[in-house]
């Protein structure tokens, strides 16, 4: 297997993992955990094979195209950071998987939980793998989105959905800065290949676009990482699942931010403007989040404050612009990730034996549980900085940057002593979590009896607690070279040189650490008794919640802000939208013409042929009559409309489009009866008989509407008009002319251009109608008619009591004598149309018809049987089941162009061939015309569908819809 | 000469349907009844299907016939529908 296939299913493994994990049953626990186990094992081992091809130096490449036009392609990319991330990635995966066998409760939905992890690391190992800073964005995004999932895993508690939606927010907010920051350097650069964007560090850093890309890149970096003023969503995030914070909050989603920082520090770091806004970002992550993990009750609220700190440091070590503070960036990313996947591990076994997470609460368990307690204490003290241990390595390295100076600032002036306290905090906090939790007195009251978990819940943490105690002692023996890989592959030539002895000598970084282990540990001292009883919070700054201000936002945003908006420049009313639409259209369509001068073409007007217009007299005065009737006359306005409607069919045929005047009309028939069904639904409307005494405001409106819609008619009609006396552009039409038969098998250029060169669109179109059906049934179901047409309508009204009268009718006669003979016409013209529609559909791809044309008709034959007979008639002698007609039509849609692929072309090629057939001789056998089946079946279904929901309406038993009195009269 | 009647046949019988048209759309507009809308309008449909039967024959395709064999085969569902709703007060029950 080469290395390119393995990159490849490295990431598709996870993702193949969750597809098959969610399908398990919901109570096959040791199955998922197995299944889980296996595929992030073999991430492992996948990862890790790939190392000899990525310690050569050079990366691993592997490019699909994807959007070539845009200069996107699926391309992942392997260097030695990249294979130090993805190793840790997938080794905490997997311990975590092994944890999260024995925390998950069997209650708990745990395909689910499998499923999202599965799928959560497979989007975390496309952001380490990216070759392609778009598809970086794509795999961020759904790290976000995936984390949302895992955080509000318990649904059913207010606050894992309240902190599944803080850092939804948050970190989307951010994606969406890191994808303007991302689009602004491919501008920049000209690519967003990784590879190229690496190369031109130089130009991006002189360009005047570089400010406003490294602040948008840097909010997804400061959101996703956690770093203030973003930090608050971390802690809340603490209502996930133990298992998920130990990987999303240790190893991976907040790695993600610095990650990103490292990778492009080499193109973006370095200069003044990155100095501070990381400076300052990341020293006040590593002070405050300190500070107050010290004062946090909750064992995981600690561990969240403790690791914004901590991201906060590396982040400060990225602001330096120096190598060796990369270095230890690096460096520090992986010790982090240890010990803060481990304490997390421990966090939550605490959690699970003894019932609370409350350090006030908890005490003494050192004698219960000896094993945990003896690895949490090794793994607190690797994040406290004691040597030997490897946290205490890359502290070592970020005291001996902080020392020097690198940018003469304040800032920088201050470093150090911000370093030292930070640690002393660190310590603090350590010795917090140690002391409270195993050591003191045992509570009483502890809703649960602790002991040891099981061997295999301990051993993900002792694993990890060896790797920080190994790399502590013999660092540069064990991830030595992986360190130098990766340090390499960021910095390349600019490498320099580091050490990573455990020694070094008495030195100035060595008495920080002094300084701070002692001033930590006397600060716990001192704190000791306040820190047993205090309140939730730090002192000082419990009052100043982000979250606080960032619901306070949120709810200004999204509830008062958008009120506003909606009251001051929102309207319900149809005549106020329409107005405001038609005004902008017209001052947008006008600005082009007061600018560049409004001109007729060069074509002269020609003869004007008499019939023609005559015929379009008709037809304007039809459409005038149609606008000027539509308020209080609709009956009259539909008439008017068809016959402007008639007259636009016309007006194809003359000008030689005759396909379209036959869908047209079809279109105009099926129209009109729809609008007919509707029509006796709508609340009644009458003129008001003293217009000549109407109100002068409302005369004033009704002209100033009248003068909106002149204007913006006639600005139309100039434009047409300009446009038509300009000869056309050579267009795409002569094409389509050329290749309709050669290629498309069919005369017919408008049905080819929709079943083959545009098939794709017509597939989206007759997607979206049946979307726009299923809507029509959907609405009507709960559809509740104005109070004053719930009655039957009064012409009913009057012939039943006519028939209830005279002794010689019988009730319901009226209705059934009314157009009897057409009846029968009606009923016998059924099997002609289905002909007539057969007819369209087969010549459709050589003459006018088509599909579409077919289901039309297909679908009047449908409407004059309800018309004729009436909806239970019909309906007990037909089954006509439209739903099953628009999934048909969709199928056989979807699999011709499925089955394009099958023999190797793209989606929805089709094939041309005639055969000939006894006694109807030679038709066109296009793959095609199967295309055109489903649009027709689709067509056919959409709108039998909207006829019957709506012939449905009159036999329901319909309640009318709750409209207060001041609104009938509002209407009226 | 056959052509030249041909010619001059259709051009007057175009001229003539049209001016059936014109005076069944003024019927629509004016009314006053609602059924002289419906009635005038079902001339209108029937003064175009010949309009566009004219038309083929002047053009000399047949192309042209598919667009008045719809209105003919069809053309009398929206009356049917307007009659049934001026009658019943909705189209379908």
């Amino acid at each position: 297997m080469n290395s390119e296939t393995m990159l490849m299913m490295l990431i598709a493994l996870p993702f193949a993992g969750a597809c098959l994990a969610a399908l398990f049953p919901p109570n096959a626990r040791n199955a998922e955990t197995w299944a889980a186990a296996l595929v992030t094992l073999g991430a492992v081992v996948l990862s890790a094979s790939l190392f000899p091809a990525v310690a050569t130096g050079t990366p691993v490449r592997l490019n699909i195209e994807w959007l070539p036009t845009l200069g996107l392609s699926f391309s992942l990319r392997m260097d030695g950071f990249a294979w130090l991330f993805s190793m840790l990635v997938t080794c905490i995966g997997f311990l975590v998987v092994i944890y999260s066998r024995y925390y998950m409760s069997p209650d708990d939905a745990i395909p689910r939980f499998y499923a999202f992890f599965l799928a959560f690391m497979g989007a975390m190992l496309g952001i380490i793998l990216s070759g392609n800073l778009i598809l970086l964005v794509v795999f961020w995004e759904l790290t976000s989105i995936i984390s949302f999932m895992l955080i509000g895993y318990w649904y059913q508690k207010a606050d894992a959905r309240d902190g599944a939606r803080m850092s939804l927010t948050i970190t989307g907010v951010g994606g969406l800065g890191l994808l303007a920051g991302v689009l602004l350097i491919g501008h920049i650069v000209g690519s967003y290949d990784l590879d190229a964007v690496l190369d031109s560090g130089d130009l991006i850093r002189s360009h005047p676009l570089y400010v406003p890309a490294i602040c948008l890149v840097l909010l997804g970096a400061f959101t996703k990482s956690a770093q203030f003023p973003f930090h608050f969503w971390l802690p809340n995030a603490m209502a996930a699942p133990t298992p998920v914070s130990a990987f999303l909050h240790s190893a991976t989603m907040v790695k993600a931010g610095v990650f990103l920082m490292a990778r492009l520090w080499p193109v973006l770091g370095g200069t003044y403007e990155w100095f501070w806004l990381t400076g300052f970002a990341g020293a006040a992550s590593l002070l405050l989040g300190a500070y107050f993990a010290i004062f946090q009750r909750d064992i995981k609220g600690l561990l969240a404050y403790s690791t914004i700190s901590h991201l906060g440091l590396i982040t400060l070590l990225l602001s330096l612009g120096s190598p060796l503070g990369a270095v230890a960036a690096i460096f520090h990313m992986m010790n982090h990730a240890t010990f803060k996947a481990s304490l997390f591990m421990a966090a939550g076994i605490i959690d699970h034996e003894s019932g609370t997470r409350d350090m006030q609460k908890l005490g003494g368990l050192f004698k219960l549980m000896p094993y945990t307690a003896t690895l949490a204490m090794v793994a607190s003290a690797a994040m406290a900085g004691v040597p030997l241990l490897n946290g205490f390595l890359s502290k070592e390295m970020f005291f001996a940057e902080a020392i020097e100076t690198h940018a003469d600032s304040i800032l920088d002036t201050a470093a150090p002593y911000v370093a030292v306290i930070a640690s002393a905090f660190a310590v603090t906090y350590s010795i917090r979590f140690i002391h409270a939790v195993f050591f003191g007195e045992r509570p009483a009251d502890l809703p649960r009896e602790p002991h040891e978990p099981p061997f295999l819940m301990r051993l993900p943490i002792q694993l990890l607690v060896l790797a920080c105690l190994v790399i502590g002692i013999i660092p540069a023996i064990t991830v030595g070279s992986f360190l130098h890989i990766a340090v390499v592959s960021v910095l390349g030539a600019d490498t320099p040189a580091y050490s990573l002895a455990v020694w070094h000598g008495l030195t100035v970084p060595l008495g920080m650490s002094v300084i701070a282990l002692i001033g930590g540990a006397l600060l716990y001292v001192l704190l000791r008794h306040y820190l047993a009883h205090c309140e939730e919070g730090p002192p000082y700054f419990r009052r100043l919640k982000g979250q606080r201000i960032f619901e306070r936002v949120l709810v200004f945003v999204s509830w008062r802000f958008a009120r506003l908006v909606e009251a001051t420049l929102g309207t319900r009313r149809m005549q106020q939208q329409l107005r405001l639409l038609v005004a902008v259209s017209l001052v947008a369509a006008a600005i082009p013409f007061y600018n560049s001068n409004f001109g007729l073409g060069l074509f002269e007007l020609g003869q004007i042929d008499i019939p023609f217009a005559l015929l379009w007299v008709i037809g304007i005065a039809c459409a005038v009559g149609a606008a000027h009737q539509a308020k209080f006359h609709r009956l009259v306005a539909l008439i008017l409309l068809g016959g402007a409607g008639v007259v636009t069919c016309i007006t194809f045929v003359w000008l030689s489009a005759p396909d379209l005047a036959v869908t047209q009309l079809l279109v105009e028939i099926v129209t009109a009866v729809l609008i007919l069904l509707g029509l006796r639904w709508l609340p009644k409307r009458w003129e008001d008989t003293e217009l000549g005494r109407a109100p002068i405001s409302t005369k004033l409106r009704r002209g100033r509407d009248l003068l909106v819609a002149a204007v913006a008619g006639l600005g139309m009609t100039l434009l047409s008009y300009a446009v038509m006396t300009r000869p056309s552009p050579d267009t795409i039409s002569g094409f389509f002319l050329r290749k309709a038969y050669e290629e498309g098998g069919g005369r017919n250029v408008v049905n080819v251009i929709l079943v083959d060169f545009r098939g794709f669109d017509t597939f989206g179109e007759i997607t979206v109608l049946g979307i726009v059906a299923l809507t029509v049934f959907a609405l009507f179901r709960r559809f509740r008619p104005a109070p004053d047409t719930i009655e039957s309508p009064e012409q009913q009204r009057i012939q039943a009591a006519t028939d209830e009268e005279r002794s010689d009718r019988i009730t319901g006669q009226t209705v059934s004598d009314y157009l009897l003979v057409p009846s029968v016409i009606m009923q016998w013209l059924f099997p002609v149309i289905i002909v007539f529609a057969a007819y369209l559909f087969l010549r459709g791809h050589d003459l006018p018809g088509g599909g579409f044309a077919a289901g039309v008709a297909m679908s009047a034959a449908f409407i004059l049987q309800y018309l004729a007979a009436g909806t239970v008639w019909v309906e007990d002698r037909l089954r006509i089941l439209p739903v099953n007609w628009i999934g048909l039509g969709l199928l056989i849609a979807g699999c011709v162009g499925i089955g394009s692929w099958v023999f190797g072309y793209p989606f929805l090629t089709s094939y041309s061939q005639y055969i000939d057939l006894p006694v109807i001789g030679e038709i066109p056998a296009a793959t095609a015309i199967l295309f055109d089946l489903g649009v027709f079946s689709l067509v056919v279904g959409a709108t039998v569908l909207m006829l019957i929901v709506f012939a449905h309406q009159s036999i329901r038993r319909l309640r009318a819809a709750k409209i207060s009195t001041t609104t009938i009269e509002e209407v009226a | 000469m056959s052509g030249l009647i041909l010619t001059w046949s259709v051009a007057i019988a175009q001229i003539l349907l049209l001016a059936a048209m014109a005076i069944a759309a003024i019927r629509v507009i004016r009314g006053p009844r609602a059924q002289d809308r419906v009635l005038a309008f079902d001339a209108l449909y029937i003064a175009s299907m010949l309009l566009l039967l004219t038309f083929g024959i002047r053009s000399g395709t047949t192309m042209y016939f598919e667009a008045a064999l719809v209105i003919g085969l069809l053309g009398f569902v929206s009356t049917v529908a307007l009659a049934k709703f001026l009658m019943r007060g909705e189209v379908i029950e």
